[in-house]
């Protein structure tokens, strides 16, 4: 019984972590622009996807991987200099709706490119599963944690202890005052983009061995991902990031111990009820106005 | 090829003055040829538009030529019903074939007996067939004939209790159903039933769930890919309980996604994807061996069961039109109904009216992957 309490956790665990790190990169944006980039599924799409073709081209997997990383990077910042910026002083629902654009071009240039099917990537360390007290797990789950607790770390680092990541932060707080002291807000918000769609990318290449991949991999994820964000409070990276881990373990232990088919609905539900208990989120701080 | 490229096109570019007295008969398929379900939507829509070249280039039937008319529904019921209406309505095609999934076909069987033409789908689901819709046949084997193949072999071996993962789509509902009924009515005890959303990504849970009822096999009942995490899932959790698959993943495409973790792994199919195993005596050899030939030196990629199930559908169609030496709808259905003992990709089909997919559990094969291949299991 105990094994299989543990199994949950650790599979609910490992799918958590991939749902953490899109949200991250949701907070990344609308910390800096107070949009929501609903292209960040595709991010993470892309970096699983072009990681398996580069790979699949005879790169080896390390490059690959970085590859992979490096042009999901760039995606980002074309995004933002190409559909973002165009539209200055754009509403955020007007920017809001263009991600949605481009989350549909993104899906649709990788499937006449990349191709419809789905694709596998090796594991980075083998496939000998670990046993853990009649549990067991594959390496690639240790891989998914430990990077991503590694990225929160960095970023947490990045934005409380840099200029560059105060100057972000700065940016979101108030963009006329940021102005006034001399940030460059452009260079933030590319900046921003970049990071998410790095993040993004991190997330789609660690998870493609365990889940595999596809051009449409994104919606779910994206769909995920922004849950696991409102469910931590929308704007907190750390908040999103302990949401994605709590709706993977819920989903873990639903479907196990309840019933798999419904196994989509137990965190949706479980963030309807929280919504309704404390709408700025678990870790939000409620909206406060200074004047 | 360019050469032939350059003939067909000038045979093309001929046909509209040499058979200006004759129409071309409109045939009418919808296959999922993107989307989701495209590794069976794909192969469809390149096997019918290959054969309906090569049926052409032999003259026609009945000395017309057929003009394949093919729409995508993207593995989207709505789209699927826009396009069936637009086939139905618009073209005003003699036969439809396809639709590639199960989901689509039974949202869109019913448009078939008012308009008066008959539908040969794609998909596997025996509800399509049963009841019998007079309109609509279809040509893959039922997903009753593969539990029951399974169920046989799983009998031979002495298992007593049998797990079972679904999808939770068409395609799975419909063999959890069937697998629900027989399970018990052979002599097994159902110990779990386990259900996975069709772009589920880890299914562990659902596996401990089963680890901990102890059963002496599992059958899973899907498409690609989720069957694929489900055999990665199974080793990484490090069981050993013999796990047989679907004819849904009877393609290479399988064993490439599950890699390794598909070795050992058992599942009834048709017997295009062992031609080379089959003995030469068996009737589908040379319709299979002449398929497979034909689809790989013009497409460059491997064989599928799926593309067979297209194939089967076409050459009833154009079976049934030279028996009743015309095109017209009603008489296409009444003669499907009449074909006897047809030698086809996916079995012998013996139609009648009350049996319109015509095969049995004789159409599979039992086959175990082995070294990344599919090996017949005698």
């Amino acid at each position: 019984m105990f094994s299989s309490y543990l199994q949950y956790l650790i599979s609910g665990l490992t799918v958590g972590a991939t749902y953490g790190l899109t949200g991250l990169g949701f907070t990344i944006i609308f910390n800096t622009t107070g949009i929501i980039n609903f292209a960040q599924g595709e991010f993470v799409m892309l970096g699983g996807m072009l990681a398996v073709f580069l790979y699949a081209s005879g790169i080896p997997l390390p490059l690959a991987l970085l590859g992979a990383i490096v042009a999901t990077t760039i995606v980002g910042a074309l995004m933002e200099r190409l559909t973002i910026r165009p539209v200055k002083g754009g509403s955020s629902i007007q920017l809001i709706i263009i991600t949605i654009g481009v989350s549909i071009v993104i899906r649709g240039i990788v499937m006449l490119t990349l191709g419809k099917d789905t694709f596998a990537l090796p594991h980075f360390s083998g496939e000998t599963p670990i046993a853990l007290a009649g549990a067991s797990f594959m390496p690639q789950s240790v891989w998914i944690l430990a990077i991503t607790g590694l990225i929160l770390a960095a970023l947490r680092y990045f934005f409380k202890r840099t200029l560059f990541g105060k100057a972000m932060l700065a940016c979101s707080f108030d963009r006329k005052a940021a102005y006034l002291v001399g940030v460059s807000v452009e260079r933030m918000v590319l900046f921003s983009f970049m990071l998410s769609a790095f993040v993004g990318a991190v997330g789609g290449i660690i998870l493609a061995p365990l889940t595999l991949t596809s051009y449409d991999r994104g919606i779910m994820l994206g769909l995920k991902g922004f849950a696991a964000c409102i469910l931590g409070g929308l704007g907190n990276p750390f908040g999103a990031a302990a949401g994605g881990l709590i709706i993977g373990v819920l989903e873990s232990f639903g479907a196990g111990l309840i019933s798999s088919g419904y196994k989509d609905a137990f965190a949706f539900i479980v963030l309807l009820l929280l919504l309704f208990v404390k709408p700025s989120g678990l870790f939000g701080r409620a909206q406060v106005k200074r004047v | 090829m360019t050469i032939r490229r350059l003939l067909l096109t000038l045979a093309l570019l001929l046909v509209p003055l040499s058979a200006k007295a004759e129409e071309p008969i409109k045939i009418g398929a919808v296959f999922s040829v993107t989307g989701p379900a495209s590794f069976l939507g794909e192969p469809e829509k390149n096997t019918a538009l290959m054969l309906a070249d090569m049926i052409n280039e032999n003259g026609g039937v009945l000395g017309r030529q057929i003009e394949m008319i093919v729409y995508d529904d993207e593995t989207d019921v709505n789209k699927c019903v826009l396009a069936v209406d637009k086939l139905l309505k618009k073209d005003h095609v003699v036969a439809v074939i396809g639709p590639s999934v199960s989901g689509n076909t039974l949202a869109v069987m019913n448009k078939f007996p008012a308009a008066k033409v008959p539908l040969i789908s794609c998909a596997a689901a025996e509800k399509i067939v049963n009841p019998v819709n007079p309109w609509v046949f279809k040509t893959p084997q039922s997903d009753r004939h593969a539990v029951t193949r399974i169920l046989e072999h799983a009998k031979e071996q002495g298992y007593k209790n049998i797990a079972i993962i679904t999808v939770s789509n068409g395609f799975g509902q419909a063999g959890r159903a069937v697998l629900q009924e027989l399970v018990p009515e052979m002599g097994f005890t159902l110990v779990a039933d386990e259900v996975y959303g069709p772009k589920d990504t880890d299914m562990t849970a659902q596996l401990t769930s089963i680890k901990g009822k102890n059963p002496d096999a599992i059958i899973c009942w899907g498409t690609n890919p989720g069957p694929a995490v489900i055999a990665k899932n199974r080793v990484q959790l490090g069981m050993d309980t013999p796990l047989y698959m679907s004819h849904g993943v009877a393609s290479k495409k399988f064993i490439e996604l599950a890699g390794s973790a598909s070795e050992g792994l058992l599942l009834p199919a048709g017997r295009l994807i062992v031609a080379n195993q089959i003995s030469d005596d068996n009737p589908q050899k040379p319709v299979v061996t002449e398929y497979i030939e034909e689809y790989e030196a013009e497409f460059n990629q491997p064989i599928s069961s799926f593309g067979g199930y297209a194939y089967d559908a076409l050459m009833l169609v154009t079976k049934a039109i030279e028996m009743g030496g015309t095109a017209d709808p009603t008489s296409i259905r009444d003669n499907i109904e009449k074909i006897d003992n047809f030698v086809a990709t996916g079995g012998v089909f013996n139609f009648s009216a009350e049996d319109h997919n015509g095969l049995d559990a004789s159409a599979f094969e039992m086959v175990i992957i082995e070294n990344g291949d599919w090996k017949i299991v005698e």
